[in-house]
């Protein structure tokens, strides 16, 4: 894995953000609604004299073009402007809202994977057995239903019929001044519904994909010859098979990381989740056009990254792949 | 698979008895749930709940209102209107600072009122304000250009929260601010920490100027956007309030619950109508038979008991029927269906028309609802009506505000004198293309201007509320909208909580004086 590679992947990177950001800038304006007339509505009303003040002082009297150079030159030098709605620099309202948001999609892209593989290699030991139906019939299901249904309904079944999780907000307002570790597991309280209802589609791809995989692992002559010289069944499932079966899963998991942030925004809007997702949410409906470029901006970065990391972590799991370039 | 079971079995459990803890002692927090975020917190640069629930808190203001719609002390001790009504002397309370420690004096109050005039939306609050003079830091005196009846009323917390000069008249644009994310006031609550569009955490000002006062030690101001999860929120009391609530599966649902007090008080002021309103301009709607003959269709107390479950109450003119103005002499248009078809025909319009109607989107029960309602009784009267729906705000404003609508269902509130919240609905000269919530149905009578411009300025209550009684007549028989009924404004609290704020301006009032009993 060479240096080249690394800056090659980079420059890809790049580029990619630099063409999010102009799509973005251009599909964003294409929407009907003016923002200052958003801003003089929560006013409550507003004269042509403060409408006009307001695109003054947020530049959207200025040709679009003149927009987009005066935006890309901010973003080069790490300014992502200020939020028209709440006039703060969109830095801080990202900056407050990316770790909800990484805690979110990083539990659910863990419990995904950790609970997915378990099932596809549980389910590949004995393809006709139980829990392989199983597998499959959850992968269906799994997959079909949309994340915010499952939501929903998680809602329903723990706001009143087993009242055991919080159905809405990262943290108990009223222990916002409580020491670490209480804060620490009320997070963790708070977490576990939105992180199991955004996981569940993918725990579902990644078992269905697993199994698939260890299948056809299992059937390899080294591994037959591996249960001939008398190693155990653990040491066959996970030492010999689930490294090799571990390849496309791990490909998957960061293509997929942009699903899941996608995922991400409609779980933090049903669940209340104070991250990004809900930000660029109600940044739409407000026509807050440089939060809502500020939150595409990070979310194609964090993809950018993770199959960055995918590419240099599958060339850590696959030596043939280490002398391309 | 069982290490796992027993991981999220132990998060669950640790955490589940974190519930079992007391939130907090007697006397000390308040959770206000709501749905609405603020842009920041200086209600002087903005108009709204969302700002003014909080800025009435960190900000104090000249006086404040009870429930009788009396000004009572604040800021000034006492006040004087001038005989002719041309200025008001504000005589303020020694010994009040603000939350850096500086004192409260005339020149922040002349700064405050100046700027305000300058920076907020309602332009005819301080519009005849021509000056400020500070003799000394304890009194202002307001001069006019002409009287000013709603002048005390403008003087609320809700419109008039006085600002550090210090801090403000550094030359900064006011109505961007930073100071309006971080606020100085010299109000019973201090700001602790604003997370846009999630939370405001206002803590016990211990220098306030009122002794004894405020009660609770923190008012923590939740923005949960989903109402649903806000009712879960208040039925599990992890919030104590919630005011400003409407819908009335939410005030039903609410009702159920054994722990929490539902009231309709404390919305006098705001005035909060929910009504038709047609584009006067468009060549269907300009003939005002038509527009009476729709009026005559339209079955309030169909929509008040039926889709509103009761909850709301009918709204006869455009004077909130709570208001000291508000005349029942006005045209009532009791459901007539013959009358509509007749004045129809008369109209030349006997073989029925097509219309549009737009909504504002969001809330639901008082537009959408409503409107889809209309498209069927619009049929009794030959009238093929489309719903347009808007996928948001900015679109429906920008249809109605750009003209671009026939009939639109909208929501406009009164804002406790006829000059502030009323007159900028009927004036020829707020017809403002662009402009959302001026005169969008283009209506112009100069016997209407002229009433109101007299009302305007008229000191005594008995001839002023003649004005506005004929004015309301007038708006009867010509329609340039049809009011249908009040938004059901409901607050739901915890039973332990006292002194709820319910006088006119609900929670848009310092909450000095609520506590929590035993």
């Amino acid at each position: 894995m060479g240096m080249s590679f690394l800056l090659r992947r980079l420059s890809y990177g790049l580029l990619l953000m630099l063409g999010v950001v102009v799509l973005n800038f251009f599909l964003i304006r294409l929407a009907p609604g003016d923002p200052a007339v958003v801003i003089a509505g929560d006013m409550g009303g507003a004269t042509e004299e403060i409408l006009e003040s307001i695109r003054e002082e947020y530049g959207l009297n200025k040709p679009v073009l003149t927009q987009l150079w005066i935006y890309i030159s901010g973003v080069a030098q790490g300014d992502l402007g200020d939020s028209f709605f709440f006039n703060q620099p969109v830095a801080k309202l990202i900056g407050e809202r990316i770790s909800p948001t990484i805690l979110l999609v990083i539990t659910a892209q863990l419990l995904s994977i950790m609970l997915g593989v378990v099932l596809g290699v549980l389910a590949a030991r004995k393809p006709n057995g139980v829990m392989s139906a199983f597998v499959s019939v959850f992968s269906t299901i799994g997959y079909a239903v949309p994340v915010f249904w499952t939501g929903i309904m998680l809602i329903i079944l723990f706001a009143s019929t087993f009242p055991v999780f919080p159905v809405e907000g990262m943290q108990s307002i009223k222990l916002r001044n409580a020491g670490f570790f209480t804060q620490a597991l009320d997070i963790a309280h708070h977490l576990v519904l939105p992180a199991f209802t955004l996981a569940i589609i993918y725990l579902a791809q990644y078992a269905r994909l697993s199994r698939a995989s260890m299948l056809e692992v299992l059937s390899s002559d080294y591994i037959r010859t591996a249960r001939a010289k008398g190693a155990s069944e653990g040491t066959v499932l996970f030492k010999h098979a689930l490294r090799n079966a571990a390849l496309p899963i791990l490909t998957v998991a960061g293509l997929q990381f942009g699903n899941l942030i996608s995922g991400a925004l409609l779980v933090e809007t049903v669940f209340n989740w104070p991250g990004m997702g809900r930000l660029a949410f109600d940044s739409i409906l407000r026509r807050d056009y440089p939060t809502i470029m500020g939150v595409l901006f990070f979310a194609s970065m964090m993809v950018v990254v993770a199959n960055l990391i995918t590419d240099i972590s599958y060339r850590w799991a696959d030596p043939r792949l280490r002398g391309r370039t | 698979m069982k290490l796992m079971t027993r991981l999220l079995g132990a998060v669950a459990i640790s955490a589940s008895s974190l519930t079992a803890v007391p939130a907090f002692a007697e006397g000390g927090t308040l959770v206000i749930a709501t749905t609405q975020a603020p842009r920041h917190l200086n209600g002087a640069v903005q108009s709204g709940i969302a700002t003014g629930v909080p800025s009435a808190q960190i900000f104090a203001s000249p006086l404040r209102y009870d429930e009788n719609w009396e000004p009572q002390p604040y800021l000034a001790e006492s006040w004087e209107m001038a005989a002719d009504g041309m200025s008001l002397t504000l005589n303020l309370v020694a010994g009040a600072t603000f939350h850096d420690g500086k004192p409260v004096t005339s020149e922040d109050v002349a700064f405050s009122i100046m700027a305000t005039k300058e920076n907020h939306p309602f332009k005819s609050m301080f519009a005849p304000v021509e000056a400020i003079e500070t003799p000394d830091a304890q009194t202002a005196i307001i001069r006019l250009s002409q009287p000013h009846p709603a002048l005390l009323l403008a003087l609320s917390p809700a419109l008039a929260p006085i600002m550090p000069k210090h801090i403000y008249g550094d030359g900064q644009d006011i109505k961007s601010h930073p100071a309006n994310s971080t606020p100085i006031g010299s109000g019973p609550f201090m700001l602790d920490e604003f997370k846009a569009g999630e939370l405001v955490a206002l803590k016990k000002n211990p220098d306030f100027f009122i002794e004894g006062r405020p009660k609770l030690d923190e008012i923590l101001i939740r923005i949960i956007k989903d109402p649903s999860a806000l009712l879960i929120a208040m039925e599990n009391s992890d919030a104590d309030m919630y005011p400003f609530m409407a819908g009335s599966q939410e005030i039903r649902r609410l009702e159920k619950a054994e722990h929490l007090e539902i009231t309709d008080e404390g919305y006098a002021g705001i005035g909060p109508i929910n009504w038709l309103a047609f584009n006067t301009k468009s060549e269907k709607l300009s003939d005002v038979r038509v527009r009476q003959a729709i009026a005559y269709a339209v079955d309030r107390d169909f929509v008040t008991k039926a889709l509103h479950r009761g909850v709301s109450q009918q709204q006869r003119g455009p004077i909130i029927e709570s208001s000291p103005y508000f005349t029942d002499a006005i045209a009532p248009y009791d459901v007539d269906l013959d009358k509509a078809n007749a004045l129809m025909a008369d109209a030349g319009f006997g073989d029925g028309m097509d219309l549009t109607i737009d909504y504002i989107p969001g809330p639901k029960e008082q537009q959408q609802s409503i409107a889809e309602y209309l498209k069927s009784q619009f049929k009794k009267i030959g009238i093929n009506l489309t719903v347009r729906a808007a996928p948001d705000f900015p679109t429906w404003a920008g249809r109605v505000g750009g003209h671009d609508f026939e009939l639109t269902m909208d929501i406009v509130f009164n804002w406790g004198d006829p000059v502030i919240g009323v007159h900028r609905t009927y004036l020829c000269s707020n017809i403002r293309k662009g402009v959302i919530w001026s005169n969008t149905q283009q209506y112009c009578n100069e016997k209407v201007d002229e009433l109101l411009n007299a009302a305007a300025v008229e000191l005594d209550t008995d001839k002023r509320a003649a004005l506005y009684k004929e004015f309301q007549e007038i708006i009867g028989q010509d329609v340039p909208l049809y009011t249908i009924n009040a938004l059901p404004y409901h607050t739901a609290y915890d039973k332990k909580l006292k002194n709820v704020p319910t006088g006119i301006w609900g929670t848009m009032h310092p909450m000095d004086t609520v506590e929590w009993s035993e």
